[in-house]
């Protein structure tokens, strides 16, 4: 059945056929059909799990092999982050990164390649898998790891599902001694500071800042530093449960919101935290990894705090050298232009050089931004000051680059492309994405 | 004592769902299906996720006389037996092909029949046990698009009734579930009403409650009671002209 479908930005809406399977023979049916593309939870923000015949996998929701000496595990790729955390928590383990949201499938992680808070320790999702199982164009499994088919295991991660559909993971869980983390929070009074505590505080596990996009003059990039380790059994109380996994949302926003409503409701959060009770310039406590990691997944379905119109993530790297004065010069381009996002998050990436993954070493801001006139234009105007810097789009939170933009950006995108046509030359596996970004289809 | 759940047609979306239910609330699990490759990875995520005891069994409908040694082969006795296989079938290619006649009345009624059979002797002789069969609405009045697969369905109905009549007296407990729509992995090819239609996850706790408050029929959701009744009543001269 043909019905509209969008992804977690709301834009941009198709119409599509969604077919749900349980089993890889499923998918097979499918490819003799039509091409397709595999769609996870609809976690990211554009078109990349969007296509007019689209292959849902969180029917493909198994464990499969679990090893507690070694903390290996594998599921099928429809299980989502969330479900992991469930069952691993408890008996002492958890994601060895993890994205802002825990609503995302396994196999979303490993296309999009994720990062969280910890890249510059622990590095990308990718860095943590073992071993894939996929299915190519052609119908075909191929176990693919860093030693077996190493083509078509780097172009599956941070590929976007265009190398075939994941149909099993292998990764390895991080090994932790309590569900709480020792939190750390540190006001930066402008760009500057921040930047230099990000130096500052490499070691730290997670780290990743709130920056105030709007604000000029000499608090220009004002933003909160928020640090966190894994809390030890010595940090808790004795009220805290020392292994516990984090609960289910309660909250639900159950339609579209007036756009208006989102801003003020950003700014008040940011001024909560600056200005609110810690009016100390630094403050820890410990908490559970629930609120550190997912503070928005309380709240089902924010995104239609956006409104009708949707909205895009504007998420770009720069590159260390050029990076300082990157981030600067584009803050100020969207402070001046005053559009769009209050909030945005910034962040240090450590060292990552692979196929088509979206992190190298530098500086990333992440800004939600709703979509009004004008923004487009905007934005392929910034496209131009990233790239001229050296720096590049994630994949998973864009809707709207253009072709020019991605092929000057990904220096590995012909070798990339020149992969997936190898494994898949019928082109069954093809995204909007794909086709706006003339990879594929 | 831990008690035991066989589910037979473990692979179907609801006897999933109640192989989750019971494995949350500590039952050991036997799940027995004609396709073992697919029980396998349902078998490792169940013991991964609620470190459940859970041991697969191959089991064929179809192949009657394999019944008793299957069942009299278990490690243990279930206390809980549940019914869960069943074929929908394509009624207009049945018409005209009768293996695959025989492949709807088997696998919805004779193979049912002859495999409760056992169990029935078996429970009876230890005054214990609940057996649930996953019946259908499809057999309360006969229609044109599952006629086939309907029949199939009101002769598993009437059978459990009678077994129902003939066990009580044992201790011996039966529930006969009319699911109505049920929500499957299938559900983007055929649209059915959201109000009418359960999710696997529902129809696995209506039946835990059945079991434990010792119901006898049950509709998952409530309103396939009115929905029933209102078509046994059309009159036949009227119903014959309807094309449901
Ligand atoms: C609130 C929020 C916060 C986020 N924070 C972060 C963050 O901190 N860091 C980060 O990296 N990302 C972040 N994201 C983005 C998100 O983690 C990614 O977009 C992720 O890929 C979404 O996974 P999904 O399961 O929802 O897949 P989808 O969104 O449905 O698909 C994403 C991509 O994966 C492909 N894919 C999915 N499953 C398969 C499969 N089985 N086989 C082949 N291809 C497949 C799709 O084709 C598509 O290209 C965030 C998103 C949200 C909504």
């Amino acid at each position: 059945m043909v019905r509209a479908i969008s992804n977690w930005g709301n834009y941009p809406v198709i119409q599509a056929n969604e077919f749900s399977i349980s089993s890889q023979e499923d998918i097979r049916q499918r490819l003799l059909d039509s091409s397709l593309i595999v769609r996870g939870n609809g976690r990211c923000y554009g078109d990349a799990s969007l296509a007019p015949s689209i292959v849902s996998s969180v029917g493909l929701n198994r464990f499969l092999a679990w090893n507690p000496m070694d903390g290996i595990l594998t599921c099928q790729s429809g299980v989502l982050l969330s479900e992991i955390l469930e069952v691993f928590v408890p008996k002492g383990w958890f994601l060895p990164v993890t994205p802002g949201t825990k609503y995302i499938t396994v196999g979303g992680a490993v296309a999009s390649d994720v990062h969280g808070k910890n890249h510059h320790v622990d590095g990308s999702f990718s860095q943590h898998v073992i071993e894939l199982e996929l299915m190519t164009g052609q119908g075909e499994l191929i176990t693919c790891s860093r030693d077996t088919h190493p083509d078509i295991f780097w172009a599956t991660c941070g590929g976007m599902g265009l190398t075939g559909a994941i149909l099993a993971v292998t990764f390895r869980l991080k090994k932790i001694a309590t569900s709480f983390i020792r939190y750390h929070h540190i006001k930066a009074r402008n760009l500057y500071e921040i930047l230099d505590l990000f130096d500052q505080y490499s070691s730290a596990t997670y780290s990743v800042a709130w920056i105030d996009c709007l604000i000029k003059g000499e608090n220009f990039g004002r933003s909160i530093l928020m640090l966190g380790e894994t809390a030890s059994p010595e940090d808790l109380t004795e009220n805290n449960e020392r292994l516990r996994a984090g609960k289910e949302p309660f909250l639900n926003v159950p339609f579209n919101f007036p756009a208006f409503a989102l801003n003020k409701l950003s700014i008040r959060a940011f001024n909560a935290l600056y200005y609110g009770k810690n009016l100390t310039k630094e403050s820890r406590k410990i908490v559970h990894y629930e609120p550190f990691f997912y503070p928005l997944d309380s709240i089902l379905n924010w995104n239609r705090i956006y409104g009708s119109r949707g909205f895009v993530q504007y998420q770009f790297v720069l590159p260390e050298d050029s990076g300082r004065k990157g981030i600067e010069d584009i803050l100020q381009r969207i402070s001046k232009r005053g559009l769009g996002s209050f909030l945005a998050v910034l962040k240090q990436f450590g060292y990552q050089n692979d196929l088509i993954s979206f992190p190298m070493k530098g500086y990333t801001l992440a800004l939600d931004i709703p979509i009004v006139y004008g923004l487009f234009e905007f934005l392929n105007q910034l496209d131009e000051v990233v790239a001229g810097y050296g720096g590049r789009i994630y994949l998973s939170k864009d809707a709207r680059m253009s072709s020019e933009i991605f092929w000057k950006t990904y220096k590995n995108a012909p070798k990339f492309q020149e992969v997936i046509l190898r494994y898949d030359p019928e082109l069954k596996f093809c995204s909007e994405l794909s086709k706006r970004l003339k990879i594929k289809g | 004592m831990q008690r035991a759940v066989l589910l037979l047609g473990a692979n179907a979306d609801m006897a999933e769902s109640m192989a989750r239910h019971f494995a949350q609330r500590g039952y050991q699990l036997l799940l027995a299906s004609r396709n073992t490759e697919k029980l396998a990875s349902l078998e490792s995520d169940l013991k991964i996720r609620y470190d459940a005891d859970v041991q697969v069994f191959r089991f064929d409908a179809n192949d009657y006389p394999s019944h008793h040694a299957f069942y009299h082969s278990l490690p243990v006795k279930p206390d809980v037996v549940v019914v869960a296989f069943g074929v929908l079938g394509d009624t207009e290619m049945a018409m005209g092909d009768w293996n695959s006649s025989q492949e709807i009345i088997s696998a919805n009624f004779t193979g049912a029949v002859s495999i409760v059979n056992v169990v029935a002797l078996d429970f009876q002789q230890r005054q214990a046990g609940t057996i649930v069969g996953i019946s259908s609405v499809a057999g309360e009045r006969g229609r044109q698009s599952n006629f086939i697969y309907g029949s199939a369905k009101a002769g598993f109905t009437a059978y459990l009734s009678g077994l129902r009549n003939r066990l009580t007296r044992h201790k011996v407990h039966v529930v006969t579930v009319k699911p109505g729509f049920v929500r499957t992995k299938m559900i983007a090819d055929v649209p059915t009403p959201v109000l009418l239609t359960a999710t696997p996850d529902q129809v696995a706790k209506r039946i835990d409650r059945a079991i434990q408050k010792r119901k006898n029929v049950i509709y998952v959701l409530p309103v396939w009671r009115y929905i029933m009744l209102v078509i046994k009543l059309i009159p036949e001269f009227i119903f014959k002209k309807l094309s449901l």
